[in-house]
């Protein structure tokens, strides 16, 4: 079966029903998009499927056949990192950082869909992603920020 | 930084040089150059660097080196780790700031048991006071080392040179001496002087600010390889037969169909079973298809935890006669028993290990707090001399204390032998849950009396969980403590802070019930009754903050607060929250806490640490509890086991308290143990509910008084 993801082609192989989180890391190679439950609990393996947030490790990778799947390695445009990786950057809000795809692959579909942002819809857009190392504040403020200077610009 | 040994993936066939520090060996290994060492004992520290040849770690060493190349790279080695707490970050400011070099010009080459020095282990809060200023001494000395070789270049006396980005300058005629070209051809090796001037911290231009995380980037673009994402070519994915329940044995299992299954290996070595696979679907697949026979042994049931707890634990000491007459005679006191749940570390990355065998030479990959201690372990479990095992530890994600042992690195090991070929095993979260350990539950029983506004008489008993902080901060007459060890029905063990989490909310919640006993403002009976002027600073500070005496917004609403000292760290949190009048539901409105550990590192990474310790805290307060019966856990899920999330964050404020004049401790645990007690007070204020288990309110409910 043929997928594509950040706008390349694979072949894939489907044996097996492998979930769309098993086939990016291990036939893919794109580690990025992590493991963290296995249950669409946590948040880790978010990548954006047409531009919806999805939990790869409960996504049949079937169910991507024709679709657009943007990982965290697709991210930067002509070596620029996506606005969204450059204010967490600056605003250097992570710990061990496992949580970090999954928590800008959330927040580039919110920041996208929707520009200018209060708190408190930062904060119900991203309760679906858990940081276990309880960055959360750093994150708001960092996503307050970015959604306040697009706005502005 | 072509040169530094961490870019040479063949040091590993290597030979090892004799026992014993030979200058030559060295700078065989590291290349040549300038370098500074430090030895904690008077065991030589670069024996660690070639482990082998008899030579015995001793436990309570301590060390590190510090090389310059001949490119003027810079390479740092310590058997420390990175699991998050971005001492990677830290320890590289401080190197930098003796050296004047910025942190891009310095490689940190950490946990990785060829290449560094043996060290113990990553927690206790002990890299910031013990590694740091050690790193700065050996820093320093190396610098003045540069400096004594720019002299004899220039044919100068003892005059002062400055120094400036990697170079020295010569005082007259304006030229400049790279540190590379310093270095080269040299082959100076010296111990670290212990006496050597460091800069004050009042000069730091580097140290003491928030300097980003070291390699930031590659954590935000995915490109930073964890233990779980790391691929060897060939390599195979691993799983292993667990048991259903604690403490059942195996008595048979047939794995006959497994074995049948394209591209699957069993392994079966004892009570060891696992299987490899090309995919990690088709190996749980195949651990699916085994069929096994356990025999279960009695466990005790989950609700009789506590009355266990008590009962397993050995004879008390008789409590001193003084502190039980006191306790008697006393007009104004209270008795009460806490009850403290088992909760779970959850790293978000869960125990991976990956292994290779060349020959008789083992490689590990795997995220632990201890390097050397999986390197123990696997000289254990395979009985090969620990020169053959090179354990490496890639930055981790997190660990709080969970990860001191080497598990899924074992199992990728046992795997790799059996089949030839490099095994990655990546546990579940529920294996996560199941068969890592727990910080441990426990029952804690105090009494405690006042004569006046003081405390005249303190008996304090922690079953299980631990004696990290069982010592009250409050001074006062006729103190008893005591920690008695007790039959854990859970696998349990080190966790942030370890038990003075559960210690200090014991403690300050009778504190405050004190206070109110004697209608005495709670922070006011505090610092009436400690005497650490340095408790006491962080509690003014929380309380300015946080604005102590101002009105409450209404009805149901309440204040607490709550302190501690805990290694090296002091730290006071104050909270508000407002108890719903129909519904009863608890919401946690603020949390202001402030935190001393002496001079500060990063004030970035500082509160960042303070934070994620409340918010962690906070969990463990009001609702993260392990669920078990008869040896199985029943919420071994993050659908069942509630971890804080975003929307559980109150409105956080950190108020950092520099001590420059102070020495610098660590931060990834104090700050924990203060939430949970403040925000107990703060209910008891609002609506006169005392509380006394954690976690408190696993429904999110107050109970009606
Ligand atoms: S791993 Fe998919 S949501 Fe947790
Ligand atoms: S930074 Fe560690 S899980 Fe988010």
């Amino acid at each position: 079966m043929k997928i594509s993801v950040n706008n390349k082609e694979y072949t894939v192989e489907v044996d097996g029903n492998p979930s769309l989180l098993e086939v990016l890391r291990e036939q893919l190679d794109l580690t990025g998009t992590k493991y963290g439950c296995g249950e669409a609990a946590c948040g880790a393996c978010k990548v954006l499927v047409n531009g919806t947030p999805t939990p790869a490790c409960i996504t049949p990778v079937t169910s991507v056949q024709g679709k657009q799947v943007l990982t965290i390695e697709g991210l930067e445009t002509e070596g620029k990192l996506h606005p969204v990786q450059q204010v967490f950057l600056e605003e250097d809000v992570f710990q061990c950082s496992y949580c970090a795809p999954g928590m800008i692959m959330t927040a580039v579909a919110l920041v996208e869909n929707q520009k200018a942002m209060g708190e408190q819809e930062i904060i119900d857009g991203m309760n679906g992603n858990i940081c276990r190392c309880c960055t959360y504040p750093a994150i708001v403020k960092a996503l307050h920020k970015l959604t306040q200077t697009e706005t502005k610009g | 930084m072509k040169d530094t040994p961490n870019n040479q993936p063949d040091t590993m066939k290597k030979p090892a040089p004799e026992k014993g520090i030979s200058r030559r060996k060295f700078f065989k290994y590291m290349g040549t150059g300038i370098a500074t060492y430090f030895v904690w004992t008077d065991y030589l520290a670069s024996e660690a660097l070639f482990p082998g040849e008899d030579a015995q770690a001793a436990p309570d060493q301590l060390s590190s080196w510090i090389h310059v190349s001949e490119t003027g790279a810079i390479t740092v080695y310590t058997g420390k780790v990175e699991v998050g707490q971005n001492i990677r970050t830290s320890l590289t400011q401080v190197v930098a700031e003796e050296l004047f070099v910025p942190v891009s010009a310095i490689t940190l080459v950490m946990g990785d048991t060829q290449l560094t020095p043996y060290d113990r282990g990553t927690y206790g809060s002990l890299t910031t006071p013990q590694m740091a200023p050690i790193l700065r001494k050996a820093a320093a000395s190396l610098r003045e080392i540069l400096l004594q070789e720019a002299r004899k270049e220039w044919n100068l006396g003892e005059v002062e040179l400055t120094l400036e980005k990697g170079t020295v300058q010569h005082p007259g005629n304006g030229k400049k001496l790279g540190y590379g070209s310093l270095a080269k051809a040299k082959r100076l090796l010296q111990p670290m002087d212990e006496n050597v001037k460091t800069i004050h911290p009042d000069k730091w231009k580097v140290s003491g600010t928030s300097v980003r995380k070291i390699k930031g980037e590659d954590f935000i673009t995915g490109k930073h390889r964890y233990v779980s994402d790391k691929v060897l070519p060939d390599m195979v994915y691993g799983k292993v037969l667990r048991a259903p329940v604690y403490g059942a044995k195996l008595l048979r299992a047939d794995t006959s169909r497994a074995a049948e299954l394209p591209g699957v290996q069993v392994v079966k070595e004892g009570d060891f079973i696992g299987v490899t696979a090309n995919n990690s679907r088709s190996a749980a697949m195949a651990l699916a298809m085994i069929e096994a026979e356990w025999e279960k042994s009695p466990q005790v049931p989950g609700n009789q935890l506590f009355e266990h707890l008590e009962e397993s634990a050995g004879n008390t000491d008789p409590v001193p006669a003084a502190v039980s007459d006191a306790f008697d005679n006393a007009a104004t006191k209270v008795a009460h028993d806490f009850k403290v749940s088992y909760i779970a570390h959850v790293p978000l990355e869960p125990r991976a290990g990956l292994a290779r065998w060349t020959g008789d030479q083992l490689e590990v990959w795997t995220g632990t707090q201890r390097p050397f201690g999986v390197q123990e372990e696997l000289e254990n479990t395979f009985s090969i001399p620990k020169e053959k095992i090179r354990v490496y530890m890639p930055d981790t994600g997190s660990g709080y204390g969970g990860k001191h042992t080497g598990e899924a690195g074992i199992e990728a090991a046992k795997l790799a032998k059996a089949t030839g070929r490099p095994v990655k095993v990546n546990w579940t979260r529920e294996e996560e849950f199941k068969w890592a350990y727990f910080r441990p539950a426990g029952l804690i029983r105090v009494k405690a009396a006042l004569t006046g506004n003081r405390i005249s008489s303190w008996e304090f008993h922690n079953f299980n969980s631990g004696g990290a902080g069982i010592s009250s901060p409050y001074s006062g007459q006729n103190n008893y403590q005591e920690y008695h060890r007790s039959d854990s029905p859970l696998r349990q063990g080190s966790y942030r802070a370890l038990a003075s989490t559960a210690n200090i909310f014991a403690i300050e919640s009778i504190v405050n019930d004190l206070a109110g006993m004697v209608r005495t403002d709670p922070m006011q009976f505090r610092l009436d009754n400690l005497e650490d002027e340095r408790l006491k600073a962080v509690i003014k500070a929380a309380a300015k903050s946080f604005d102590w005496k101002r009105k409450k917004a209404g009805t149901n609403h309440g204040f607490g607060m709550a302190c501690a000292a805990v290694k090296g760290g002091f730290v006071a949190t104050f909270a508000e929250v407002v108890v719903d009048p129909d519904s009863r539901e608890l919401k946690v409105l603020s949390a202001v806490t402030a935190f001393e550990c002496g001079a500060i590192l990063n004030p970035r990474h500082l509160e960042s640490q303070i934070t994620g310790c409340v918010l962690q805290g906070l969990g463990g307060a009001l609702f993260e509890a392990v669920e078990f019966n008869e040896g199985n856990v029943s919420n071994a899920f993050l659908s069942s086991y509630r971890v804080p999330r975003f929307k559980d964050v109150p409105e956080m404020k950190v108020v950092l308290v520099n001590r420059k004049d102070l020495p610098s401790s660590g931060a990834g645990e104090a700050p924990i143990t203060c939430i949970a007690p403040a925000i107990r007070n703060a209910i008891d204020d609002a609506v006169g509910v005392k509380l006394y288990d954690l976690p408190m309110l696993p429904s999110g409910v107050v109970p009606r008084s």
